[in-house]
């Protein structure tokens, strides 16, 4: 495999690794909040902040990682997605910065704040939704180029149907994610008051996910005709992603097998966002940004991936080591440790 | 007053920075001094020591918290500010920046199980244990990030072809000429500064006099047989930084000790100001100690301003920021030296009044040293982003909206201080160390406070 492909996969794999973790957390914030504003928070919130507590730094290092490693693999990245979200961008920042903050403030500060668990839950849906952005741009037609100037045309991309399908999309697959992640954990730590709750959130945000995704399917044959077309062309992934769904939706309904449930829709997801990203190959932006001829130098490249291999290797023992401590502990997640 | 796109592309830039590397050092040093209260606490079996890891983890927390995300802040706005630059030196300098992610990963995983696991393994160096791959995790990201720094000052590791980089090496690239000095420099200021400000907060909470005398009296100790240290090895990284300059980036040094001619047997011009006919007045001058500070030599040659182009040399009030570094620097130095004398003789009480207050000082003092020192490494790169190849103006973004960015990161950073602020506040206020040592330890025996 040539080194463009194998960067490209890897980055690929650190955004749908972001697009778990994190919407696991942005959810989990959103439901922190709903919770308290129905009077259920008593009900789950420990089980939230039991969970994301100890874990809560590693999911932004999925973004770090991508954003570097995508500069690192194909620099002029940085030169139009750089000039072109500019504005965006920074909103994600300072959302991020906001929810970041949050943990430190809030957990190890002080008594939770009304306010704050507001911001918590709301940047929660606002990050992906600012986020989302880069890629509804990389469809093309978004970015203007003249005398070597990148712009960002607002007007377009406010009034563009995939750009609000795509944030309509992301709000209801992080809510539908993070309600079956909450289930599983729910039943791990056999919280049986919780797990109803979050049990019940999970079925309810399969039905909008599914359809979110159709309606971007819709509006991408508008907007990018080949992306369109590549994506039918690869249909039995799609249904992979389609079975894997069923069998999650099947297992959350009759209330068993949790862990299972949420296996499968991480592979729904997995082979979702894969479909999604074979098929917009050979662009990571229409036109501007080819694979091939925008990779980097090949001595780069190869340092790229060895440096990539070497931390996995340090690094995999020790999320193992992480999730056993915490996250797969039964005793923890129950609250004795 | 109207800002061009370039100005405003600085002005966020440094702002970013300026805040991002009070939590940056903070998130070097921290963990040693963790790790070692640990450490000292576990083989002298002094709870004491064991309570200050404690309490400094969790005030560590709050710093991790905010460094995390203006350092996601940073790390996009390279990309965000300066597109033309990353497009550039991607291509060459993309290795470190990415192995520094997986550095801080490293950092967080263990961070994350330091700080949620104070019992719950059996041995007690297990759990000291988990601290070093915390404290190498935060020395590596320290060592990775000032590589890139120095690959802007002394861009090495490719050749050109055609207007582009070819033949790039990227080892060669992150090992730079100047990586070495510099990294020396930053990761030993990094632990001086946070030793200082450790052992600020002991000397001020010894000063107010409220309990906990033993305590705090112990971590005081402990930081400033660090800071001696520390100040030393960063001093003499700091000496070979300045030969460094003196042989290959001679714009620098000469701007920063108003240099304008060639000379032998050169003066160390100390604060000062030039008159209207560009002339030194009202400085204190150290005959032939430029000379010796470039070369090791009284009798050397220094290279002079002049034998940089006019409109790449940077700009001449780097001067104050440089002296300044280095006289907290030496201050610094001379108080933990002094503590350590004063300590060793038996008739003299070393937790004295003024040596408080000079310790007190420390912290605060270092900080801004950090600061001094950052701001003087990029002012003095100036024009350049990448010395000899791109300048500050070509890299920037064209974005008209680079300004209204600028604001809305001051107001976060105000938001973020703040917020910081109070919540350390909230933390310790309420909570001081006597009272948690009652808490925690009720069976050793109280009034060991006298």
């Amino acid at each position: 495999m040539s080194y463009e492909i194998v960067g490209v996969t890897v980055l690929w794999l650190f955004l749908y690794g972001y697009l778990i973790v994190a919407s696991i957390d942005f959810g989990a914030g959103f439901f922190a909040y709903y919770a308290k504003v129905t009077k259920r928070d008593h009900i789950i919130n420990k089980i939230i902040s039991r969970y994301l507590s100890p874990v809560w730094e590693v999911t932004n290092v999925f973004l770090v990682f991508f954003f570097v490693g995508i500069v690192g693999f194909f620099p002029s990245t940085a030169y139009y997605y750089g000039s072109a979200l500019l504005v965006p961008a920074s909103f994600a920042i300072i959302l991020l910065a906001i929810r970041g903050s949050f943990y430190a403030f809030e957990n190890y500060g002080s008594k939770q704040s009304n306010v704050y668990m507001f911001l918590y839950g709301a940047t929660g849906l606002l990050i992906p939704a600012s986020l989302s952005v880069a890629l509804t741009i990389s469809e093309g037609g978004f970015i203007t180029e003249e005398n070597g100037v990148v712009s960002l045309k607002y007007a377009e991309l406010f009034t563009s149907p995939l750009a609000w399908s795509i944030v309509a999309l992301a709000i209801a697959a992080i809510l539908f994610i993070s309600a079956s992640f909450l289930t599983y954990y729910a039943s791990r730590a056999n919280d049986e008051g919780a797990l109803k709750l979050v049990r019940r959130w999970a079925l309810f945000w399969a039905t909008p996910t599914i359809i979110m995704a159709l309606t971007t399917m819709i509006a991408l044959s508008q907007r990018n005709q080949r992306h369109f077309d590549n994506m039918l062309d690869l249909w039995w992934i799609f249904g992979l992603s389609m079975g894997f769904f069923l069998i999650a939706m099947g297992l959350l309904y009759i209330g068993r097998n949790y862990g299972t449930a949420f296996i499968a829709v991480m592979l729904q997801f997995f082979f979702a966002f894969f479909g999604y990203g074979i098929a917009q190959y050979p662009y990571l932006l229409d036109p501007y940004i080819h694979i091939e001829s925008s990779v980097t130098n090949e001595s780069m490249g190869l340092a790229l991936i060895i440096a990539f291999i070497g931390g996995l290797l340090l690094l995999v023992p020790s999320l193992i080591l992480l999730m056993r401590l915490f996250l797969f502990n039964a005793d923890y997640a129950k609250g004795k440790k | 007053m109207e800002f061009d796109t370039v100005t405003m592309s600085r002005l966020i830039t440094a702002m970013t920075l300026t805040f991002h590397i009070i939590f940056a050092t903070l998130g070097v040093g921290v963990p040693l001094f963790i790790s070692l209260a640990e450490f000292i606490g576990i083989k002298k079996q002094d709870k004491h020591y064991e309570l200050l890891a404690k309490r400094w983890s969790r005030g560590f927390i709050i710093t991790v918290a905010i460094g995390v995300v203006t350092g996601t802040a940073i790390g996009l706005q390279l990309s965000l500010v300066w597109p033309n630059f990353m497009q550039l030196a991607g291509n060459v300098i993309a290795l470190p920046l990415f192995m520094e992610v997986f550095a801080f990963f490293f950092e967080a995983i263990f961070l994350g199980i330091y700080l949620y696991t104070w019992d719950r393994f059996k041995g007690k160096y297990t759990h000291w244990l988990i601290s070093l791959p915390v404290v190498i995790g935060a020395g590596m990201s320290a060592v990775f990030i000032t590589t890139v720094n120095s690959f802007m000052n002394s861009p090495d590791g490719f050749t050109i072809a055609n207007g582009e980089f070819a033949a790039v090496n990227p080892l060669e690239a992150m090992l730079n000429p100047s990586s070495p000095v510099r990294i020396a420099h930053v990761v030993g200021g990094s632990y001086l500064t946070v030793a200082a400000i450790l052992a600020t907060i002991a000397a001020v909470a010894l000063l107010r006099n409220k309990g906990a005398k033993d305590y705090h009296k112990k971590a005081l100790k402990m930081t400033v047989i660090a800071m001696f240290v520390f100040s030393v090895l960063t001093a003499v990284a700091g000496d070979f930084s300045a030969k460094y300059l003196a042989n290959n980036q001679t714009e620098k040094l000469a701007a920063a000790e108003w240099l304008f001619e060639t000379e032998e047997n050169a003066d160390l011009i100390l604060f000062g100001w030039l008159n209207e006919d560009n002339e030194v007045v009202g400085e204190i001058r150290l005959p032939g100690f430029l000379s010796f500070l470039a070369h090791g030599n009284f009798m050397s040659e220094v290279t002079g301003l002049e034998a940089t182009p006019e409109d790449e040399r940077p700009s001449l009030w780097i001067h104050y920021l440089f002296d300044l570094m280095v006289s907290i620097g030496f201050f610094l130095l001379a108080i933990s030296f002094l503590y350590l004398v004063i300590s060793k003789i038996k008739r003299w009480n070393v937790n004295n009044k003024f040596m408080l207050w000079l310790l007190a000082l420390s912290g605060p003092l270092a900080m801004l040293a950090v600061e001094f020192g950052w701001i003087f490494a990029e002012l003095g790169r100036q024009p350049w982003i990448l010395r000899g190849y791109m300048t500050v103006n070509e890299a920037a973004t064209s974005s008209p909206y680079i300004t209204h960015m600028f604001f809305l990161f001051l107001a976060l950073y105000i938001v973020l201080g703040t917020l910081f602020v109070i919540t350390l506040r909230k933390l310790f206020k309420d909570n001081p160390a006597e009272l948690e040592f009652e808490k925690q330890y009720p069976e050793l025996e109280k009034g060991d406070d006298k």
